[in-house]
């Protein structure tokens, strides 16, 4: 298995000192290589999920294990180390550093975990994302679909085995929509690496065997009845 | 990528604003190296010029004064004593001394104004300083004119014979054969007419020396007026010791008959003494404090040990001045460091998505505090080298310049305080970096995100 969540609580404090939940999961699985769309509702708590599984937010309580490893047990400098080497982010925003060039950035990607940037494996992704030619551009000088291509090369730097995209397409134009999701799933399926996709597009998450939507198996309402996430 | 690759380009990201910090840091740091050097050409000046002689002998007064006047040349020689005094002195303490040379001052050249020393030849066999291990500096000299037309016969070995110190040489272009008047030191501005010849050049020394003239106590004593009048000589010596000898004595029954012969010893002075002492250190100290306690118990001259002279100088005067001067020129350095400080904690603000990014792909906390750690240290650093050297650059194009006033710098010399400056900038560093490098530390990965 390469994901398991469970009873993952996850809430916010609120201005006027009272929680907010956002998570309630009792249990959710994601097999290795497997390739899973998560379906919700803007505000449900997708961005917040992902954030728990990268062990960027720690949950209030239950267990994120990752390729048999408790992440929610690591301590965080051990857990930071962990994001970089077996999870791979793709962004809605695509977070690529200003001033980095495409390399520049996708090298940034390996920097934080303990093998050394190996600038052919750079350059070997930005190949198969098509930007050879494009190496030392910054993002400013790249279109929006150039960026997130660099975005995707930089989530597999690390040869990861978890790969969380959040709404990987909805900044980019209709043209190049289906080319980067194209490009996450058949790097994932090449690397057997596992995919869990956010979007709210039903064209988008029509296109994966298996589909959840958050509201399903996410309750959060039931830790703090009367209010919504 | 490593750290200091990151943070070089987060540098160069911001490229004026880390350059103006970085200049500031430099002009600090050059300002300080400047006070630095100039503070090592004080203490060679003044401390190193005064270990060239274990006791100066001079007329009671200010102790100060009296290094002052005839080691330095500043200011003006009190009373001065008898060439009796120097003459039983040396007969009285001979076996203890290694070399006691007479000096005689109070008259300048015609140009320039340069202060006239009478002495012996032996003023120039004694080392004119030690420097700071003991090594001794001896005076290097030539006697042939640069254009090869004249050559003297040694350094002041005749009565007209001068020697000239290298500014003097220079500022007056004098050369071995040049030809010289003195104007008499009082303030009637009386020029003499005897004419002393140049028959040695002296090279710098970076000392008072260089800007001196220096001709044979003979040839002093010839000039016109210089010798005391014999009825005031013999008072004087009457006063100085308790009677007056039969040379002098002799000397008045020939002025009354009429008679003019050579200057009597009575109406001979001198300003001071320079002594040396033979012996190991210990000999040479017990002999300095007997013939010190000697002299200062009496009411006519003193002995004084012008290291301790001018160390006291320096610690009372000097040393207040430079402890300011480095304490402004800390103070400039502290201020470019608030500068590079409010530099990166202003861009923390812009900077915050990238700290997240870099999070998010797994730095660790400590990792992205240490990335701007680093880049204020570049900025300290880089600014603190590039202040060296400019620092050693301006005091390469000065130093022609200074040399014009007698001092010698060298350009390359540095000082123990440089290699105190770049463990300071780095802890400088530490410091300002640390608040926006806190702010690094705890930036909310997922809210700056989100954001």
């Amino acid at each position: 298995m390469s994901l398991l969540l469970e009873n993952i609580r996850k809430s916010y404090r609120e201005p006027d000192g009272g929680s907010l939940p956002v998570l309630e999961i009792e249990r959710f699985e994601l097999l290795r290589g497997e390739q899973v769309a998560l379906v919700g509702a803007s505000g449900g708590g997708k961005t917040t999920l992902l954030n728990v599984i990268s062990g960027i937010t720690t949950p209030d309580a239950g267990r994120v294990v990752i390729d048999d490893t408790e992440v929610t047990e690591l301590p965080e400098p051990v857990r930071d180390r962990f994001r970089a080497e077996r999870i791979g982010f793709v962004y809605q925003t695509f977070n690529l550093l200003p001033a980095f060039t495409a390399l520049e950035n996708v090298l940034l990607g390996m920097s934080f975990s303990r093998g050394r940037a190996d600038r052919s494996r750079a350059l070997e992704l930005l190949e198969s994302v098509g930007l050879s030619h494009r190496l030392d551009h910054r993002p400013g000088q790249l279109s929006v679909g150039e960026q997130q291509r660099v975005a995707v090369a930089r989530a597999l730097a690390n040869q990861p085995s978890l790969l969380l995209a959040d709404e990987p397409t909805a900044n980019v134009d209709l043209a190049n929509q289906q080319t980067i999701l194209d490009l996450v799933r058949s790097a994932c399926t090449t690397g057997n690496v596992s995919l869990l996709l956010v979007t709210h597009s039903n064209d988008v998450a029509g296109q994966f065997d298996r589909i959840e939507r958050l509201d399903e198996f996410n309750s959060p309402a039931a830790v703090n009845p009367g209010t919504t996430p | 990528m490593n750290l200091w690759s990151i943070a070089i380009k987060s540098v160069k990201q911001r490229a004026l604003a880390s350059a103006l910090t970085s200049l500031s840091v430099a002009l600090g740091v050059m300002l300080m190296i400047v006070v630095l050097v100039a503070n090592g050409m004080a203490e060679r000046m003044f401390v190193q010029t005064a270990t060239g002689y274990d006791l100066i002998l001079g007329p009671k007064g200010s102790q100060l004064e009296l290094v002052l006047t005839s080691i330095y040349r500043i200011g003006v020689a009190g009373e001065p004593l008898p060439y009796r005094f120097y003459r039983e002195l040396t007969s009285e303490a001979g076996n203890r001394i290694d070399r006691a040379i007479p000096i005689t001052m109070g008259d300048v050249t015609r140009q320039g104004a340069f202060p006239i020393v009478g002495t012996t030849p032996d003023y120039f066999v004694l080392p004119y300083m030690h420097e700071a291990d003991g090594t001794p500096r001896k005076f290097q000299f030539r006697t042939r004119s640069l254009d090869g037309k004249h050559s003297g016969e040694g350094l002041i070995r005749n009565p007209f014979d001068a020697t000239i110190g290298a500014v003097v040489a220079r500022q007056n272009n004098w050369d071995v054969g040049a030809k010289l008047k003195l104007v008499h030191g009082g303030s009637d501005g009386h020029v003499h007419d005897e004419e002393f010849t140049v028959s040695g050049v002296l090279a710098a020394t970076g000392t008072p020396n260089d800007r001196t003239v220096f001709v044979h106590l003979d040839g002093f004593y010839m000039i016109s007026g210089h010798e005391k009048p014999l009825s005031e000589a013999i008072a004087r010596e009457r006063e100085f010791f308790g009677n007056v000898s039969e040379e002098s004595l002799q000397a008045l029954e020939a002025e009354k008959a009429g008679g003019h012969g050579p200057v009597p010893e009575a109406q001979k002075e001198i300003t001071a003494i320079l002594l040396n002492i033979k012996g190991e250190i210990g000999e040479k100290v017990l002999a300095e404090s007997r013939l010190m306690s000697r002299l200062n118990e009496g009411v006519q001259a003193q002995a004084v040990k012008p290291i301790v002279q001018i160390d006291r100088m320096m610690q009372t005067l000097i040393g207040p001045i430079r402890t300011l001067l480095i304490g402004l020129t800390s103070l400039i350095i502290v201020v470019s460091g608030i500068g590079i400080f409010v530099s990166i904690y202003n861009s923390m603000a812009d900077r915050k998505k990238e700290i997240a990014i870099m999070r998010a792909l797994g730095a660790r906390r400590q990792t992205v505090l240490t990335v701007i750690l680093a880049e204020s240290t570049l900025l300290c650093v880089v600014g603190g080298l590039a202040g060296f050297v400019l620092a050693h650059l301006l005091i390469l194009v000065a130093s022609p310049v200074v040399a014009g006033y007698g001092l010698v710098v060298d350009p390359w010399t540095f000082t123990w305080g440089e290699l105190v400056l770049l463990p300071a900038l780095i802890a400088l560093a530490s410091l300002v970096g640390f608040v926006p490098g806190m702010t690094a530390y705890r930036t909310d990965v997922a809210r700056t995100l989100s954001d």
